[in-house]
């Protein structure tokens, strides 16, 4: 069965995902929400969590926390992504195709500064 | 929606706004007998009588931030435009089930679309659910149940790159091993 092996799989995974963290814990938690309600959906909200995913996993980015919520209440700005890092405001951003998802990680999350153009002010 | 995987995901996104601790998404094509059926099942808070005969009306909805709900009223239309059928069965305190199924030849069909995408962020976005997700076509079925790969990784959450990968890959790679090839 191709599942054991997998399972097996996950056990090095794991010893090397605790390696990696350790080294950079306690740097402040960095937690990115993607609005998933039916209209962040229709507007493209999967392929901008798939986005943010696959930058995580091709930039390496340990210790970072990823949810979707639901609708978020700002229909016209959907796809909505939210940035909160360690005890800074909660910074909302509209319009979120995967590209600016991907600025998002590389210049907030990555480099900490917002990015000014689609930020939702109020 | 363009995508019948979208639609899961909104379906998926009701089930986790309805506190389910644990759901399930199947999708079954059987190409023999020309039908795709999907579904969601889930334990969450449910629904009574009245909210389930209602929930078809475009003008129904629990949110409260505005006035509209769309999802189950255009996949139910969607459904029964592609001589297939729609239903609801839920129950306040048990949970819900939520079943569209389409003639899966059907030119009007929408496309299944990206399976393995809607499985991965569904389980990386909500990690607190337990999530089951079964895609069977013909005899061939891909089973995934995130509990052992939970159990196994501790404390390690499910968005570390390592894991990401390992899902991402585990995912497409069973889905594409049975995905009929003659049309999406």
């Amino acid at each position: 069965m191709e599942k054991v092996k997998s399972l097996e799989d996950l056990k090095k995974l794991r010893e090397e995902a605790l390696e990696k963290r350790t080294a950079k814990a306690m740097s402040g938690q960095k937690e990115i929400i993607v609005g998933m309600g039916t209209v962040g959906i229709a507007a493209g909200a999967r392929e901008t969590l798939k986005a943010i995913l696959d930058y995580i996993e091709k930039e390496n980015l340990t210790d970072l926390v990823v949810r979707q919520t639901g609708n978020i209440g700002l229909d016209s700005f959907e796809p909505i992504v939210q940035v909160v890092i360690g005890d800074q405001p909660k910074v909302s951003y509209g319009h979120v195709t995967p590209d600016v998802a991907r600025r998002i990680m590389k210049e907030h999350i990555v480099g900490g500064i917002v990015v000014k153009e689609n930020r939702i002010e109020g | 929606m363009r995508e019948l995987t979208l639609h899961l995901l909104d379906l998926a996104a009701n089930s986790v706004s309805a506190l389910s601790q644990n759901i399930c998404i199947e999708v079954v094509e059987d190409t023999i007998s020309d039908r795709l059926c999907m579904s969601v099942k889930d334990d969450g808070k449910g629904m009574s009588a009245e909210m389930v005969s209602k929930v078809c009306d475009p003008f129904v909805t629990t949110r409260t931030t505005r006035k509209v709900g769309l999802g189950i009223p255009l996949l139910k239309a969607a459904a029964e435009a592609c001589n297939g059928s729609f239903k609801i069965e839920s129950e306040p305190g048990a949970g819900t089930y939520v079943e569209a199924e389409f003639q899966r030849s059907h030119i009007d069909r929408m496309p299944l679309g990206d399976l393995a995408a809607t499985f991965l962020t569904l389980l990386i976005g909500t990690p607190e659910v337990h999530w089951i997700f079964r895609y069977k076509v013909n005899d061939k079925e891909f089973l995934f149940d995130d509990s052992p790969v939970k159990k196994e990784l501790g404390d390690i959450p499910l968005s570390e790159p390592l894991v990401i990968n390992f899902l991402r890959v585990y995912l497409s790679d069973g889905i594409n091993s049975i995905r009929p090839q003659d049309f999406k």
